[in-house]
């Protein structure tokens, strides 16, 4: 079988450079975006190229929908996400509507010029990734744990749409994960809460990934996959 | 056959899986040719990819039939 085309957002770091790095060692045909491609990006493998792109930008947006026309994405991994925290009362009008803009409104732009293709082959695998938080709720993240909600329930119903066409949709819901994005928070309390008691790696999350848009995973539709170490449990 | 009706025929055959021996021009997509909302849809892409057009989607609700299709591509292109 050829190797299958997979989109990442937010490849350049964290769980999303972890998830394009993955799928390239494994010979996957991987197309990484990021905000600033001028940025020092990680160039050990052929198969992993960078694009530049923001999602809280509409001419970024439409710049990139040609490059999807031309890559013709199989895999979408919508993983690119930000962070404004303040507590509620604080929360600026700004702080609440960039990452809304970014965490949601850009998932949507992004997975509809990339579904069409999916259409087309009747095949195609699309993973949101959420955070605990949108189950939860986390202090001081109001808008981050809405975004992250709305993402798990766009998910289920982007999986009842596609479902007939052979493309799954699923969610991963990632709990605290050593990256650049969860470094300034002080962990000592909330590790006593997993029982695992540790944080994860960001490779515990590339490889749900890499399972969900394999064949393994053919029937496996509409979920939200939790990866914490047990600190939230349903 | 026209020709914008031939294409029209082709890609119906095509996006529906039904055969030409099937189709006539007033022949419904959804009810006689077994469309879902999904297939109207895609129908509609690539009809526009097809004919190089872009048909607004208050238009293409309007598109039921190959003989609809057949006129909206007509007049527009």
């Amino acid at each position: 079988m050829e190797s299958r085309r997979v989109l990442v957002t937010g490849a350049s770091r964290g769980i999303g450079e972890a998830i394009a790095k993955t799928f390239a060692d494994d010979g996957f045909n991987v197309l990484g975006t990021c905000r600033n491609k001028k940025k020092s990006i990680p160039k050990e493998s052929k198969t992993l190229n960078f694009e530049e792109l923001d999602l809280s930008s509409s001419s970024s947006l439409d710049k990139f929908k040609k490059i999807v026309e031309d890559f013709k994405p199989e895999i979408l991994v919508n993983n690119a996400g930000i962070t404004r925290d303040n507590l509620f009362l604080r929360m600026t009008d700004e702080e609440w509507s960039s990452v809304i803009d970014t965490n949601l409104n850009g998932v949507f732009k992004v997975t509809k010029s990339v579904a069409k293709y999916m259409l087309k082959s009747r095949w195609g695998r699309i993973i949101n990734m959420s955070s605990v938080s949108g189950i939860m709720g986390n202090a001081g993240q109001a808008n981050y744990s809405a975004s992250k909600a709305a993402l798990e329930a766009f998910s289920k119903s982007l999986a009842k749409e596609l479902g007939s066409r052979n493309i799954t949709v699923n969610t991963i819901a990632p709990g605290y994960i050593q990256t650049d994005m969860t470094k300034d928070i002080d962990n000592t309390e909330l590790i006593k809460r997993i029982p695992l008691g540790r944080v994860g790696d960001v490779s515990e999350i590339a490889s749900l990934v890499k399972f969900l848009a394999s064949e393994s995973a053919n029937y496996i539709t509409g979920q939200t996959l939790v990866v914490d170490g047990g600190l939230f449990m349903r | 056959m026209s020709e914008v009706l031939n294409k029209v025929v082709n890609i119906v055959c095509e996006q529906l899986s039904v055969d030409k021996d099937d189709v006539n021009p007033e022949s419904s997509f959804v009810e006689d040719l077994g469309a879902d909302s999904l297939d109207t849809v895609e129908l509609v892409m690539a009809l526009e990819e097809e004919f190089e057009v872009e048909i607004p989607d208050d238009q293409a609700e309007e598109i039921t039939t190959i003989q609809t299709a057949v006129e909206w591509i007509e007049s527009n292109s």
